[in-house]
C-alpha cells in the first residue's frame, strides 16, 4: 500500500513551497487531522505539537492542512505559517520516502564532506532542501550528529554510513534502496 | 487612574531623579522625564516590541546593554542613554538595518518622512561598514488599497502586532527565520488573497516606506487638467482634524476652511463635504433603527460607515451580517448622490463627472471599487486618495496650506451639521444617531445636545438612552480586537443592546489608515478634540436639522427609506467564505 501512496505522491508537483496533493488522495487524513485539532484546541501552545501530528499524517504541511489547524484552533494563518517555516522540522513541501542527511559539522567537514555533499546532489540530482525526482531520497545538511570518529558521515534515516567518500555515494544509496526495498513491501 | 494605585518608583536617569510607577518601562519614564531616547521599532500604538534594539541603555551593575523600552523601571535604578557604549552600540544597529535595506530613498513615498532615515541622520550615520547582498522580492500590489514592499521591511514587527493583536486579523505575520526572515501573508501571497480588511493600520505605523497605500493622487492631478471631465471632490470629517499636520500645523486644530480653499485651487469643479451625506446616513439609518425597533429585528443595528469593519464583519463574523445596517456608508451615498441628483440639477453626463474622495482610510479605496457601488448605474466613486496623498498634492501644487484664508464648501452637497463633524470619531455616529432619533421620538428638542458617555477612547463603550419610557441600550467599539470582544460578548451573554457603532480604527476614522502618520501618544485624542470644538461652533449640530437633506428628499429622494433612497443609499453584504465557495461553484 505504502509504495503505491508513495509512488502517487512522488508524482505529485511542489511549486513555490506550496503542495497540491489534497484532494488527490482518496484517504480520511483530513478527518484525522480534524480529531487531531479537537483534541488539542483547549491546550495552550498546543499549535507546534497539533502541526507536528499534522505532519505525520500528510508528510508535509500543505497549504489546506494549515488552513485548517488556523480555523481548528481559532489562530490567524498568517502565525501557522510562520510557526511551519520558522522550524526545520517542518516541511511545506512532501518529502522523500527516507531523507539524506549530511553532517556538515566541523569535523565532518576537515574531512571532506562537502565533497560527499557535492557528490548527492549530483547523483539526486538536487539541491540541499530538494527531493529527488523518484521521490525516493532528501536531501539535508545538519550541523554535527555526534559522531565525529567516524566522520565524514551521512546518516539516511536512522542508518549511519560512516568515512564515506564521494565515490562512495552511488553505492551507499543503492544498498539504502535494496535493504529497504523489500519493508517497503511488506508494509 | 489606573497609574495612582500602583506603586511609585524612584531611578536615575542620566543624573536626573524620576518617579515613575511600577510595570512601566525605562524607556517611558526616561521619555516623561525629557530625555528622548532613540526607538525604531517602538509604537505607541502597539507598545514595546524589542526587536530593534535602538533604544539600548546601561544599567549601573547591569549586564550587556538592554533594550530600554522592554526594561521595568526598578528601585534605585542608575540608568545611563547617552554614554559612548550606548552611541556605538545605537550607530552599530542602524549600520546593519542599514546594510540590508535599499539604497533608493529619493524615490521612496517616505522620503523625507521615514523614521529610518531620521534616525540614521540623529545618529550621525556618515559611513555604511556593512555590505549585505540581498534577494530581490517583488512589491505586493495585488491589493486595491495597499502595496506591500517586502524589500524595505526592516522585520521591525509593528505591523504584524497592529494585525494580529490590535486588529485580531492576522493577514500578516512573520516567516522563516533569520536571514531568510520575512513579513508576509500566509504562503507569500498577495494581501489580496488574504484575510486583509484593508484597514491600513500597518501602513500608518510602518517606519519605513514597506507598506504604503496604493497611491493614485497622480491620476487625480491627470483627470483635473482633462477639459472634459467635471471632477467633482468630497472629503471626510477626520480629514480637516489631521492634514494641518502634515504642514506643520500643531495637532488638534482644525483646518476646515484652508481645506476647501486647497481643493478649490488645486482645480477642482466642485468641492463638497461627505458631511453632507453623513447627515444624510443619520436620516437613513435612524429611520432603519426605529422600524428595526418596531418590528422586532434583527437588533442590535449595527453601523455601517466603516468598510474595514464591513470587510472584518463579512470574513470573521458573517453571522452578524443580518444586524449591520444597509445604509452605505456616507463616502458612497456621495458617489451616488453626484452621479444622479448632482448631475441631473447641473446638467452635467453623469458618465463626464470624475468622483473623487478624499478619506482618512485606505479600506475606502477598497469599498469603492465593490461592484455593488454603482447605485447610478456606473461607479459611483471613481478614486479615493488619502489624507497623506491630498498632502502631497498640494504639496506639488505648491499651495503654502498653512497661510491659505478660509473657504467655504459649495452648495448645496457641501452643506453640513456638528453631528456629521463628528462621525470621524469613536463615539460619533453613535451620538449623531441618538441627537436625531431622540428629537423623532420625543417630538421636542434635546436640552443637551452632547451624549458624553459615547465619547472617550475607552475600547468599548456602553450607554442607555431613556426615550420616553423605552430604554435604548447602545455600545460602541473601535479598533477590530474591541469589535470582536463585544460581539463574542453579545454572542455569549445573550446581553441585548439596540444600536452599535463599530470603527475600524482604533480612535474612529481620525486615526484611519490614510491619515499623516504620528508618534504622537495623545494624537488621538487630540485630533478627537478638533472635531469636538467644530461641532460645538456649527450653527446647526443635529442632522435632521441640515437643510439640504431636506430639500434633497423633498426635490429626489422623498422619505428616508423610500424605494428610491434605498436603490441609492442602501446596499447588501455577504459572507467571504460563502462568496468563495459560491464563485468555486460556478468555476466548476
Amino acid at each position: 500500500m505504502a509504495s503505491s501512496v508513495e509512488a502517487k505522491r512522488s508524482k505529485l508537483e511542489s511549486k513555490g513551497g506550496e503542495c497540491k496533493c489534497h484532494g488527490k488522495l482518496p484517504d480520511d487524513r483530513f478527518a484525522k487531522l480534524h480529531d487531531i485539532i479537537e483534541e488539542h484546541k483547549d491546550e495552550r501552545g498546543s499549535l507546534i505539537p497539533v502541526l507536528h501530528e499534522a505532519q505525520q499524517l500528510f508528510g508535509c504541511l500543505p497549504e489546506d492542512v494549515q488552513k485548517q489547524v488556523a480555523k481548528g484552533l481559532d489562530v490567524p494563518e498568517s502565525e501557522v505559517y510562520g510557526v511551519a517555516t520558522f522550524y526545520s522540522l517542518f516541511s511545506l513541501k512532501p518529502k522523500g520516502r527516507w531523507i539524506v542527511n549530511v553532517c556538515l559539522g566541523t569535523a565532518c567537514y576537515v574531512k571532506g564532506a562537502a565533497d560527499c555533499l557535492e557528490a548527492l546532489k549530483k547523483e539526486l540530482g538536487v539541491d540541499l532542501g530538494g527531493t529527488s525526482k523518484d521521490g525516493l531520497f532528501t536531501l539535508q545538511g545538519v550541523r554535527c550528529v555526534g559522531a565525529c570518529a567516524l566522520a565524514p558521515v551521512v546518516v539516511i534515516d536512522d542508518t549511519v554510513y560512516a568515512k564515506v567518500k564521494p565515490e562512495d555515494i552511488k553505492r551507499i544509496l543503492a544498498e539504502h534502496v535494496e535493504a529497504n526495498a523489500k519493508e517497503a513491501h511488506a508494509s | 487612574m489606573m497609574g495612582n494605585e500602583k506603586k511609585k518608583i524612584n531611578l536615575t536617569i542620566d543624573g536626573i531623579q524620576v518617579e515613575a510607577h511600577e510595570g512601566e518601562m525605562v524607556l517611558e519614564a526616561a521619555r516623561r522625564a525629557g530625555i528622548d531616547i532613540p526607538t525604531l521599532c517602538y509604537h505607541p500604538a502597539v507598545g514595546p516590541i524589542g526587536s530593534c534594539r535602538v533604544c539600548v541603555v546601561e544599567i549601573e551593575n547591569g549586564r550587556g546593554l538592554p533594550a530600554s523600552c522592554v526594561t521595568p523601571v526598578r528601585e534605585g535604578m542608575v540608568v545611563r542613554t547617552n554614554t559612548e557604549a550606548v552611541r556605538e552600540a545605537r550607530r552599530t544597529v542602524v549600520e546593519l538595518i542599514l546594510a540590508s535595506h535599499p539604497q533608493d530613498c529619493l524615490q521612496c513615498e517616505r522620503n523625507g518622512k521615514c523614521e529610518l532615515q531620521e534616525l540614521a541622520m540623529r545618529l550621525g550615520i556618515r559611513e555604511s561598514r556593512f555590505h549585505r547582498e540581498k534577494e530581490h522580492r517583488e512589491s505586493d500590489t495585488s491589493s486595491v488599497a495597499l502595496v506591500r514592499d517586502p524589500e524595505k521591511c526592516i522585520l521591525c514587527g509593528r505591523c504584524v502586532k497592529m494585525c494580529s493583536e490590535t486588529q485580531t486579523v492576522g493577514a500578516l505575520g512573520f516567516a522563516y527565520r533569520g536571514t531568510d526572515a520575512l513579513v508576509t501573508p500566509m504562503f507569500e501571497r498577495g494581501l489580496a488573497e488574504s484575510k486583509c480588511v484593508s484597514c491600513g493600520q500597518c501602513a500608518k505605523i510602518c517606519p519605513v516606506g514597506a507598506i504604503h497605500e496604493k497611491e493614485e493622487w497622480q491620476k487625480v492631478a491627470d483627470m483635473i487638467s482633462d477639459p472634459d471631465l467635471h471632477v467633482v471632490v468630497q472629503v471626510a470629517p477626520a480629514v480637516r482634524a489631521a492634514i494641518g499636520e502634515e504642514f506643520g500645523i500643531p495637532a488638534g486644530t482644525p483646518v476646515t476652511g484652508k481645506l476647501a480653499t486647497a481643493l478649490k485651487r488645486l482645480g477642482f469643479d466642485a468641492v463638497f463635504d461627505t458631511q453632507f451625506t453623513a447627515d444624510l446616513t443619520i436620516m437613513e439609518e435612524g429611520t432603519e433603527l426605529l422600524e428595526r425597533m418596531k418590528t422586532k429585528g434583527p437588533l442590535p443595528l449595527v453601523t455601517s460607515c466603516s468598510p474595514g469593519w464591513i470587510r472584518y464583519a463579512e470574513t470573521f463574523h458573517p453571522e452578524f451580517i443580518p444586524n449591520i445596517s444597509s445604509c452605505k456608508s456616507p463616502q458612497q451615498m456621495m458617489g451616488a448622490v453626484i452621479k444622479t441628483y448632482y448631475a441631473d440639477k447641473a446638467g452635467i453626463d453623469p458618465d463626464k463627472i470624475a468622483s473623487i474622495s478624499v478619506m482618512p482610510c485606505t479600506a475606502k479605496k477598497f469599498e469603492c471599487a465593490r461592484p455593488e457601488m454603482n447605485g447610478s448605474g456606473r461607479r459611483d466613486v471613481d478614486v479615493v486618495l488619502t489624507t497623506r496623498e491630498l498632502a502631497r498634492m498640494i504639496r506639488q501644487a505648491g499651495i503654502r496650506f498653512e497661510e491659505l484664508p478660509d473657504g467655504e464648501f459649495d452648495a448645496p452637497l457641501g452643506i453640513s451639521t456638528g453631528a456629521a463633524t463628528i462621525f470621524g470619531v469613536t463615539g460619533g455616529v453613535m451620538e449623531a444617531a441618538l441627537r436625531t432619533v431622540y428629537e423623532i421620538v420625543m417630538k421636542k428638542p434635546l436640552g443637551k445636545v452632547e451624549f458624553l458617555q459615547v465619547r472617550g477612547m475607552d475600547g468599548i463603550k456602553e450607554a442607555t438612552i431613556d426615550l420616553g419610557g423605552t430604554k435604548v441600550r447602545v455600545a460602541v467599539a473601535h479598533g477590530l480586537s474591541n469589535a470582536s470582544k463585544l460581539l463574542k460578548h453579545i454572542k455569549e451573554t445573550g446581553e441585548t443592546y439596540h444600536f452599535i457603532e463599530v470603527m475600524a480604527c482604533p480612535g474612529g476614522c481620525i486615526m484611519g489608515g490614510g491619515q499623516p502618520r504620528s508618534v504622537d501618544s495623545d494624537i488621538a485624542v487630540k485630533r478627537a478634540a478638533a472635531l469636538y470644538t467644530e461641532d460645538r461652533s456649527m450653527e446647526m449640530r443635529k442632522s435632521h436639522e441640515n437643510p439640504a437633506v431636506a430639500r434633497l428628499y423633498e426635490e429626489f429622494l422623498q422619505k428616508p427609506g423610500s424605494d428610491i433612497a434605498h436603490k441609492l443609499l442602501h446596499t447588501t453584504y455577504e459572507s467571504v467564505d460563502e462568496a468563495a465557495a459560491a464563485s468555486r461553484k460556478e468555476a466548476m
